[in-house]
């Protein structure tokens, strides 16, 4: 009997490994990227290299932002825990290859989504996580409270290998107005050479502005003009060629902006799943299979609300906390008056 | 045949190897090219690049091709790189002949200036050079004017442009004042050699180079006049210079940066050269009669050259890549525009990096070539 007993533990055994196995190769064959992150333990994430509000480190080498907070929601969601991301930061010149050469699997740094960005160089951007628009920020005391009253001659410093340059260009020719682009490889340098005076204006996207204002040597002798001079929708990017990868990032994105639509906290997120709504019910991981399709566990969606919190959250802590930018403009929801709306997860 | 293949054996595995290494890489990259949907080709070289570069020494700006755009980078390279020789060879001689110098003073403050400069990295040079030498300028409105007619400012160095009439006239005076020099030279050197006589030749050049241009204005129609740089307005507190020719201040720090590091290597070189050369030889000069100065020009130097010109070379070589550095505080060089901005505009990685890695190796390439065909020249010839 008891001889019985030791065999049928090793059959039990056996067929439980082959179970895994199995179900792992599955997981395994519909992504690579996704096998690859689970093998190793960590996502691996391209940000910035320091935009306070998106992505930023602190003293510690602790990653905050909306743009971190990305990541980090895949990360809960395929490793289960939030902090298991390898953070890179990245300069907008390297920020692409890195992602085609592999050495990164998200790009999550306040990238615009653009037709030839998606569609020439082997990227997918996988849904907006922050509604932008470029504009300009000039020092208080030279009077300027618009762009119509640049004149020729002004001097604007920007970044190199970003939609600024080409925008900023479109600009000024559009007004027949001279410039004189100075551009420099990093967000750091261009502050710096604003900030002592080598520009007349400092030109990127507004929320850029808004956090960079609070790099200057004295923040209150800028402001920002009131004009908006082009859409610059910002989210995260992936490598093509590996669908379900992409499902997985989007749909983090995605369940952070619903979330908050129904009210979801990370603090409700366990109580949640008695509510008697159903989408909400799905939210958090109670009814339905919405992680199967990715390889993925039902509470995927539960860990990323816990452990992240929902957009309006991170929002909050990242972006109006810090003075950025308090008024969230069009990232609020639909709901609410913006133009925050996602596809409903069911 | 057992002795050729030992021969030939290491060298066909060698070649071997190299091809298979590069052969790997090609197909590797490929396969993943195409994984990924990106395409390989230069077609792109034709396109309209759409953005603009603050400096240019060809007319460029957006609407123009991004092979414009490549061209742009690659003479604002050539041209800093240039400039950045020319002051790093004149200071590194001074130096270098400084710190020969029995004088105590001198000789110390060129050995301190060289262990200075060469041990801080260069790049954090440059930054220092553009960031806080900025911030020491004034504004347009605040700068003085130096000498009247040119102003030193945060926003760059404004000179007034000169502006020529009848400028070929001109040119051709000066052009026939350096060639009579070169004829004069040759004379008096021939001169000196069947006759032993002394021609003031230095004089007679410095006469020339003079007198003809002069004349090109007095009777050629000459005409010369200048353009000044003047202060306008752009909003309450932010001016610019309007008129005459504006150096960038990102060309100056990087020019200057370049130069006062790689002159310190120079100067070493230098010094080394000179040492190099035996006490006995300055002794047999001096004793055969010659002064102090034809000892160094006729004796000491056509040997010390011979040691200096080929360390001298590495550091143009060094100076001309070290340029790329530029990328950090927004002179548009070749790394900047094309490496930089037309990389991101296009997504090309592979192109554009193997493009600019072949400019950097083609120029590298030719200032070796010229200064090997210097140091051949300059070679004791055995008679």
């Amino acid at each position: 009997m008891f001889k019985y007993l030791k065999q049928l533990t090793s059959l039990v055994a056996m067929v439980a490994v082959l179970f895994t196995f199995t179900t792992e190769s599955m997981a395994a064959k519909k992504s690579k990227t996704l096998k690859n992150t689970q093998k190793k333990g960590f996502v691996r994430c391209g940000v910035s290299q320091g935009l306070p509000g998106f992505s930023n480190a602190d003293a510690a080498g602790n990653w905050t932002g909306v743009d971190v907070d990305v990541c980090r929601a895949v990360a809960a969601a395929v490793l289960g825990d939030a902090n298991k991301v390898k953070f890179t930061p990245l300069s907008a010149k390297e920020r692409f290859t890195a992602l085609t050469s592999g050495e990164i699997d998200i790009l999550s740094r306040n990238t615009t989504w653009t037709l030839s960005r998606d569609a020439d160089i082997g990227l997918t951007f996988v849904g907006v996580n922050f509604y932008d628009g470029q504009g300009f920020m000039v020092r208080k005391s030279s009077g300027i409270t618009s762009t119509s009253q640049f004149k020729n001659g002004i001097s604007a410093c920007t970044n190199i290998g970003t939609t600024t340059e080409l925008n900023m260009r479109d600009f000024f020719n559009s007004r027949g107005i001279s410039y004189e682009p100075v551009a420099f490889e990093k967000a750091d340098e261009v502050v710096a050479a604003y900030d002592a005076g080598r520009c007349d204006t400092y030109t990127t996207d507004k929320s850029g502005l808004a956090a960079q204002r609070t790099k200057m040597k004295n923040p209150d002798e800028h402001i920002v003009l009131p004009e908006t001079i082009s859409k610059e929708p910002l989210g995260p990017v992936v490598r093509q060629g590996d669908p379900v990868w992409e499902d997985i990032v989007r749909w983090s994105l995605n369940t952070m902006i619903e979330a908050e639509e129904y009210g979801i906290t990370s603090s409700n997120a366990d109580s949640m799943k008695t509510s008697d709504n159903p989408q909400i019910k799905r939210l958090v991981g109670a009814e339905g299979e919405m992680g199967a399709a990715f390889g993925l566990d039902n509470e995927w969606n539960l860990r990323i609300i816990k452990q992240v919190g929902n957009y309006g959250e991170s929002y909050k802590r990242n972006i109006a906390d810090t003075g950025i930018l308090p008024d969230r403009g069009p990232n609020e929801l639909w709901t609410k008056g913006g133009i925050l709306y996602v596809p409903p997860s069911r | 045949m057992n002795f050729k293949l030992k021969d030939i054996g290491p060298q066909l595995m060698t070649v071997i190897a190299v091809v298979l290494v590069f052969g790997f890489f090609t197909y590797n990259a490929q396969v993943n090219m195409e994984n990924r949907g990106i395409d390989f080709g230069y077609g792109f070289l034709s396109q309209e690049s759409s953005f603009d570069v603050q400096f240019s020494l060809i007319e460029y700006d957006g609407s123009h091709s991004y092979f414009r755009a490549y061209l742009v980078g690659l003479l604002n390279t050539i041209l800093v790189s240039v400039i950045g020789i020319i002051f790093a060879t004149i200071l590194g001689v001074i130096v270098g002949i400084a710190r020969l110098s029995p004088n105590y003073l001198i000789n110390k403050f060129a050995a301190f200036y060289v262990e200075f400069f060469r041990n801080i990295p260069l790049l954090l040079q440059i930054f220092f050079w553009y960031f806080a030498a900025l911030r020491a300028l004034p504004l347009p409105q605040d700068a003085e004017p130096m000498f009247g007619i040119s102003f030193l400012t945060i926003k760059g160095l404004y000179v007034p442009a000169f502006i020529w009439q009848n400028f070929n006239i001109f040119f051709y005076s000066v052009v026939a004042a350096i060639i009579a020099i070169i004829v004069i030279r040759i004379h008096a050197k021939k001169l000196q050699e069947s006759q032993g006589k002394q021609t003031p030749v230095l004089l007679i050049s410095i006469g020339l180079i003079l007198i003809l241009p002069l004349l090109s204005f007095l009777i050629g129609g000459v005409r010369l006049s200048f353009e000044v740089p003047v202060l306008k307005q752009l909003a309450t507190t932010s001016f610019i210079y309007e008129g005459g020719v504006s150096l960038p201040p990102e060309l100056i720090a990087l020019a200057l940066s370049l130069s006062l590091y790689t002159a310190t290597f120079i100067a070493e070189c230098v010094r080394a050269g000179i040492q190099g050369v035996g006490k006995g030889q300055k002794e047999a000069a001096a004793s055969i009669g010659l002064t102090p100065n034809q000892v160094l020009k006729l004796v000491v130097m056509p040997q010390a050259l011979r040691i200096i010109i080929p360390p001298t070379t590495n550091q143009y070589l060094n100076l001309t890549k070290n340029s790329s550095l530029a990328a950090a505080i927004a002179y548009p060089d070749l790394v900047l525009v094309f490496a930089g901005t037309a990389l991101m505009q296009t997504g090309k990685a592979i192109e554009i990096v193997s493009i600019t890695m072949f400019t950097y190796l083609s120029l590298s390439i030719s200032i070796s070539i010229l200064m090997n065909w210097y140091n051949k020249k300059i070679a004791i010839t055995e008679k």
